[in-house]
């Protein structure tokens, strides 16, 4: 019984689906089933930042869009107006937005609570409107157009999975470390964390450039890999800034692994409706996903205020009543 | 100089005047009370020493220099611990996390601040419960984590806000007990208390306020059959 119990230990789940995430373009040779892979490895980014800035620091985001939409805009100007290659402004997708986090800490945090989420929707707002209308910069409604690199799908697969495993450990490490602990402290209580030797405004502004910084970095590859962005989709209230937020709370809020796993239901909940449920429904069911999300998220928080992964072993006893409870264990998985 | 003193310490909330021209002195290795009936000030003077309210005029000191304007994060660097009257536990964190956060203070490696809060915790005596959530802890053992943490934070000098308040005889004589170890670990310490045997049996000097101006100051036998401190706990016959 001893090998058992070590042979259980191995966190099996997490192995098992890095390796199919790794394996998974050369099993299934199907384009449309590798764009909504990379899509969803996209959102396990976003997610993972907005969790790490909201779930873990307690500063709620309402305004993820901002970032995401800096580092697209970031790598498509670098394109068209210095002709560089795209690749170079992926990599600055991230520095770029990560100043942008840093101005934006200077001014929010000073604000607590509700009153930080709000700034983020109005800086959003804004960041969405000069976008719109600063047109001999931006090129306004019209968007921006490059070309695609590589006509395979397969290249930025790895580089949607490179890009989410960087992510979730780089996270999964700061939490591991002093930052992680401050972290915590100030979302748990910031006075009594500022009593602690902890400076509330210096640790929540380095959550939120390492949050910016990945969420940049997302935002720049979804330039490279769809090739055309226009504000209304990358500064998008809905679109992004409220998705980054189902995905964290469908997942759970404050877990590691939560963001990843609720990247993927969101993105294949959403494609189902985009396609009316594969052509099986009529076409006004799919305009239904807006309400349908609503009711998801009021029933997650009603039933399993942790997500998915938080609230984990509650959802085992659906199927395993008849065994003795489990008691949900207190650390982070 | 003085190891810890307040100059001519005031503070107004508008027109209210909280703390009113308070001067004491507190020396190294010394267990100093503050005492006084509900509402005289002895919170809002801690929170002024420990900047969660800017000063409105007059200066706190300690170790010579002066911390008015510091930031709160910053008096805790320069060496003073604080607990909360009313406990501020981390709540979704473990007693030694919690303990660990307050380590950081003075390191940023991970297995250092393991190992200071696993001694303090020791120390403190809960060392039974390091892995109990916080917010699952009675409320004696969140006082008591209360004083851990802030002893993490490797202070020269604690205030104290209240320890003993809610706790039952027992665990208050532990809690005389635990204060005085710490004063033998070289610690400061100022504390607030309503208990008054408590006070009586710890401190070597006191002070006494009442609307925020001092009444008198002196040892516990002189504060305790001082004719103002009576009338301002019981009133005037």
């Amino acid at each position: 019984m001893g090998n058992t119990f070590n042979w259980r230990k191995i966190p099996w789940a997490k192995v098992l689906s890095v390796a199919f995430l790794v394996l998974f373009p050369l099993l299934v040779d199907s384009d449309y089933y590798r764009h909504l892979f990379i899509i969803a490895l996209m959102w396990v980014v976003i997610g993972s930042s907005w969790n790490l800035l909201s779930g873990y620091t307690g500063q709620v985001s309402f305004g993820h869009a901002i970032f995401f939409g800096v580092g697209a805009y970031t790598a498509g100007l670098f394109t068209t107006k210095l002709s560089m290659s795209a690749w170079w402004g992926m990599l600055l997708g991230g520095p770029v937005s990560l100043l942008v986090g840093i101005v934006i800490g200077w001014i929010c945090f000073r604000l607590r609570g509700p009153y930080f989420a709000l700034a983020t929707i109005a800086i959003g707002e804004i960041f969405r409107q000069v976008a719109e209308n600063w047109i001999s910069f931006t090129e306004g409604m019209q968007g921006i157009l490059i070309i695609q690199t590589f006509r395979s799908k397969i290249p930025y697969y790895y580089l949607a999975l490179g890009l989410a495993i960087a992510c979730v450990g780089t996270i999964a490490l700061v939490l591991r470390s002093k930052w992680g602990f401050y972290f915590i402290a100030i979302r748990e209580d910031q006075d009594a964390a500022e009593a602690l030797g902890i400076s509330s405004y210096r640790y929540k502004s380095l959550s939120l450039m390492i949050s910016s910084f990945f969420t940049g970095l997302a935002g720049a590859f979804y330039m490279n890999y769809m090739a055309f962005i226009d504000p209304q989709v990358v500064f998008s209230l809905h679109y992004i800034s409220i998705m980054a937020i189902l995905v964290g709370i469908i997942g759970g809020v404050g877990t590691i692994w939560g963001p990843a796993v609720g990247a993927f239901i969101m993105v294949l909940l959403q494609e189902t409706f985009r396609s009316s449920f594969y052509g099986l429904v009529p076409r006004w069911v799919s305009e239904a996903h807006v309400l349908v999300f609503g009711l998801l998220v009021i029933f997650v928080i009603r039933y399993m205020a942790n997500g998915m992964v938080g609230d984990w072993p509650k959802i085992q006893q659906l199927w395993s009543r008849p065994k003795a409870v489990s008691s949900p264990s207190v650390s982070g998985n | 100089m003085h190891f810890f003193e307040t100059r001519r310490l005031t503070k107004a909330f508008g027109g209210l005047i909280a703390v009113n021209d308070v001067n004491f002195q507190v020396e190294e290795g010394e267990i100093y009370g503050l005492i006084g009936p509900n509402g005289s000030g002895k919170t809002t003077l801690f929170n002024l020493v420990t900047g969660f309210h800017p000063i409105t005029s007059g200066a706190v000191r300690f170790q010579g220099k002066e911390l008015n304007g510091l930031p709160t994060w910053k008096i805790c660097k320069e060496g003073i611990g604080r607990t909360f009257q009313i406990v501020k536990p981390l709540r979704r964190m473990t007693v030694l996390e919690n303990v660990m956060a307050a380590a950081f203070c003075r390191t940023s490696k991970t297995s250092i601040a393991r190992d200071k809060a696993l001694e303090v915790l020791h120390f403190c005596e809960l060392d039974q419960k390091t892995d109990f959530a916080a917010s699952g802890l009675t409320i004696g053992d969140r006082k008591r984590m209360e004083i851990a943490r802030a002893l993490a934070t490797g202070p020269k000098l604690l205030l104290l806000d209240e320890t003993m308040a809610g706790l039952t005889p027992q665990e208050q004589y532990e809690g005389v007990e635990l204060i005085k170890k710490i004063r033998k670990s070289g610690i400061t310490i100022i504390i607030v208390e309503h208990i008054m045997h408590v006070i009586m049996n710890l401190c070597d000097r006191i002070l006494c306020i009442n609307y925020g101006q001092e009444i008198v100051k002196g040892s516990p036998n002189e504060v305790a059959n001082n004719q103002a401190v009576i009338e301002a706990y019981l009133g005037k016959e």
